[in-house]
């Protein structure tokens, strides 16, 4: 084995914020399944809807709003819980805790890239399960925009969760209990702005107050997910 | 014991000890990492070899004692430990759903390095497979390829690198923690195999057990 | 002087074996204190305080939901606060209190609510109803359930504490959140309805009473967490001296 003479680095090479996000988005893209499944779930669930509660449009036209939303939020869960597992079985994790950038930046890419593919699409799905339920035509710019702004904040909030789950073997309904109270508000003004957008009123204060609760996410909820990480990671 | 660090001492550790779920795995321990030097962590299974390493990277944040970066203790230096470090754990740290090259990109290598790296591991002609379709062997040596890249950092921790791994594997990586200790690098680690090196320190943390706790263990703080 | 004094009492009060010793005297004064609060509170709220004008003897229920209520948002921020002091000074002893307040606060909101929805049958006539109150309530029970949850999870209890103490310290974050958007939630879906508690304009011969329970909860919940940390604290500490010498002597 030749010995090449060359200096030590005294620094590592810690990736660059743009080169995590486009490796988070690499990975994500790669699985096909993950993406699809959560979407599929939106519209199967969606669909059994009214075969439960009977097809008259105006009871579902009432209902819309707050069923998407929820059906957005359980659809996020459901994906939520693999953020960070694969990253913790396999190494990876450990190994972002031990890189000189902040674990912030981790997290936050991930969570990123995780309404990227989550999110986005179902804002995006959402005016066709709009029109599945016969939503009154003044919301659906309005239910686009909150799930936009929303479905973001509930990334954010659930990495806490899956941080918090990660090193559980059986985390089952745990990561949905913690993560449950965290959602509340933003489903609340989420529905409550579309309901405001169909009864004609201004909406413009609960989409700034959902911008507001996703700019304290981006802000807060990383760090506490890094915090769980190195307690997770610590087993 | 020196009072002060000797100026090439990049490690040094003073009375450590570290509990672990209420049990003390070992106390009073003590030793010197200097750079070019490699340390051995024996012991049986269960006895803290993990645990002291974790510790030593900061991973595992409570114990007593002192543990000296540069001449600075923990918890401070921290950030400049972890600036000079690589660390390879039980879990290899390589992504399934990369291929080798990605994932050493990931930790900071060029394209060229990265290659003349998987080579060196027998890994030529894999570079661009998904390590998930690759076994559990060779995403193993994927994940010890950063001990081959050009520039590494100065203070490898280990743990059992030579598992998994046959004997032109074992022999490779012995060549390369060779010469990595010969420009001046550090090498701590664990292995159940005997590892031939110069300037090897062994130490044993069966020497420094604690016995089932018996006397009153009571602590003021944590 | 004063303020080294103050760190040692501070750094005494995380030893284990001290607080156990402490505490030991406080139980029956507190168990007593409690019993007879909350004896002469309940004979006096449910039999001796005047019928309220609007809902005549239904609302007496509020001498135990109030109290409830109340101490189930007090006992969050113990426990959040516990865990934030183990977390900062790694004392063991505060991660005990975090997690014998989690049960006993859990128990306090599912009174809180039970008696919230005995209160509501004969008031509004049926046992559930999502105003403001309640439904925050709800919320509160389930952050409980969830730490207390997360906590039994992990099979290691150092990293259950650090986990519990995280997401404590995380739901007291978003509770003035919670309560904020449920409120504003309640108020675009329903008119004002009656409060369960008119602080300004509560008569004081009903003030009283309530004034009783409401310390006698406290000296209630003092008692329980007081003795729930006393237990936490010996099976933690089982492998040491002194408690086996605690247990021998059967204290």
């Amino acid at each position: 084995m030749p010995s090449v003479e060359v200096p030590l680095l005294s620094g590592r090479n810690a990736p660059g914020f743009g080169a995590l996000l486009k490796t988070e988005l690499l990975l994500a893209l790669r699985k096909r399944a993950d993406i699809a499944n959560p979407l599929l779930f939106f519209v199967t669930v969606l669909a059994l809807l009214p075969l439960g509660v009977g097809p008259e449009p105006e009871l579902l036209a009432r209902m819309a709003p707050g069923i998407i939303w929820v059906m957005a939020l359980l659809a996020t869960l459901l994906s939520q819980e693999s953020l960070f597992r694969g990253d913790f079985e396999d190494g990876t994790l450990e190994q972002m805790t031990l890189s000189p950038q902040p674990l912030y930046f981790a997290v936050l890419a991930k969570s990123a890239v995780h309404w990227l593919v989550t999110g986005l699409p179902l804002a995006l799905l959402s005016p066709l399960l709009g029109l599945m339920l016969n939503l009154p035509a003044a919301g659906y710019l309005c239910l686009f925009v909150s799930l936009l702004l929303g479905s973001a904040s509930l990334s954010l909030m659930g990495a806490v969760g899956a941080a918090l789950t990660v090193a559980l073997r059986r985390p089952g309904l745990l990561l949905a209990l913690i993560v449950m109270p965290l959602y509340a508000p933003v489903l609340i003004f989420g529905t409550g702005a579309v309901q405001a957008a169909i009864d004609g009123y201004a909406y413009g204060a609960q989409l700034a107050i959902l911008a507001a609760l996703l700019a304290a996410a981006a802000a807060l909820a990383p760090l506490a997910a890094a915090g769980a990480i190195r307690i997770s990671t610590d087993s | 014991m020196p009072a002060s660090p000797s100026p090439q001492s990049l490690l040094q550790v003073r009375d450590l000890s570290c509990e672990r779920d209420g049990r003390r795995l070992f106390a009073g321990l003590g030793f010197e990492l200097a750079a070019g030097g490699a340390l051995q962590v024996e012991g049986s299974n269960g006895a803290g070899k993990t645990t002291l390493l974790r510790t030593l990277i900061g991973s595992a944040p409570d114990f007593a004692g002192q543990i000296l970066w540069n001449g600075e203790p923990l918890p401070g230096a921290l950030s400049q430990l972890r600036e000079s470090l690589l660390y390879i754990g039980h879990r290899a740290g390589v992504r399934g759903g990369l291929t080798p090259l990605e994932n050493l990109a990931w930790y900071g290598a060029d394209r060229e390095a990265s290659h003349r790296a998987l080579e060196q591991l027998d890994l030529y002609g894999f570079e661009d497979t998904l390590c998930q379709q690759l076994s559990a062997g060779q995403n193993r040596r994927v994940a010890l390829a950063r001990l081959f890249l050009p520039a590494a950092p100065r203070l490898w921790v280990l743990d059992e690198p030579l598992a998994a791994l046959d004997l032109a594997g074992v022999s490779c990586l012995q060549g390369q923690m060779a010469c990595h200790l010969s420009r001046g690098g550090s090498i701590l680690f664990t292995s159940h195999q005997p590892v031939a090196l110069a300037r090897l320190q062994r130490i044993d943390l069966a020497d420094y057990a604690v016995a089932e706790e018996s006397a009153g263990g009571e602590h003021a703080l944590g | 002087m004063e303020v080294s004094l103050a760190w040692q009492w501070f750094h005494r009060l995380g030893s284990p074996r001290w607080f156990y010793q402490k505490t030991g005297a406080w139980l029956p004064w507190l168990a007593l204190a409690s019993m007879v609060l909350l004896t002469v509170g309940t004979a006096w709220g449910l039999g001796f305080a005047p019928q309220d004008a609007k809902q005549g003897n239904s609302y007496r229920i509020i001498y135990i939901h109030v109290p409830a209520a109340f101490l189930a948002l007090a006992g969050y921020y113990i426990m959040a606060i516990s865990g934030a002091i183990g977390l900062i000074w790694k004392m063991k002893l505060s991660f005990a209190v975090m997690r014998a307040a989690a049960p006993i606060g859990a128990v306090l909101t599912f009174v809180a609510l039970f008696t919230g929805a005995i209160w509501g049958k004969p008031t509004w006539g049926t046992y559930w109803v999502w105003d403001a109150r309640i439904t925050s309530m709800l919320i509160l029970l389930f952050l409980y359930i969830g730490v207390i949850a997360l906590g039994r999870a992990f099979s290691r209890e150092q990293a259950a504490d650090k986990a519990c103490a995280l997401l404590a310290l995380v739901g007291t974050v978003n509770i003035p959140i919670i309560y904020k958007s449920v409120d504003w939630w309640y108020s675009l879906h329903q008119p004002a309805t009656i409060k369960l508690t008119q602080a300004s304009s509560i008569h004081p011969s009903m003030f009283y009473p309530l004034l009783t329970m409401v310390i006698g909860f406290y000296c209630l919940y003092a008692w329980t967490l007081i003795a729930h940390t006393r237990i936490l604290v010996l099976q933690r500490e089982w492998r040491t001296q002194w408690v086996r010498e605690a247990l021998e002597a059967g204290k």
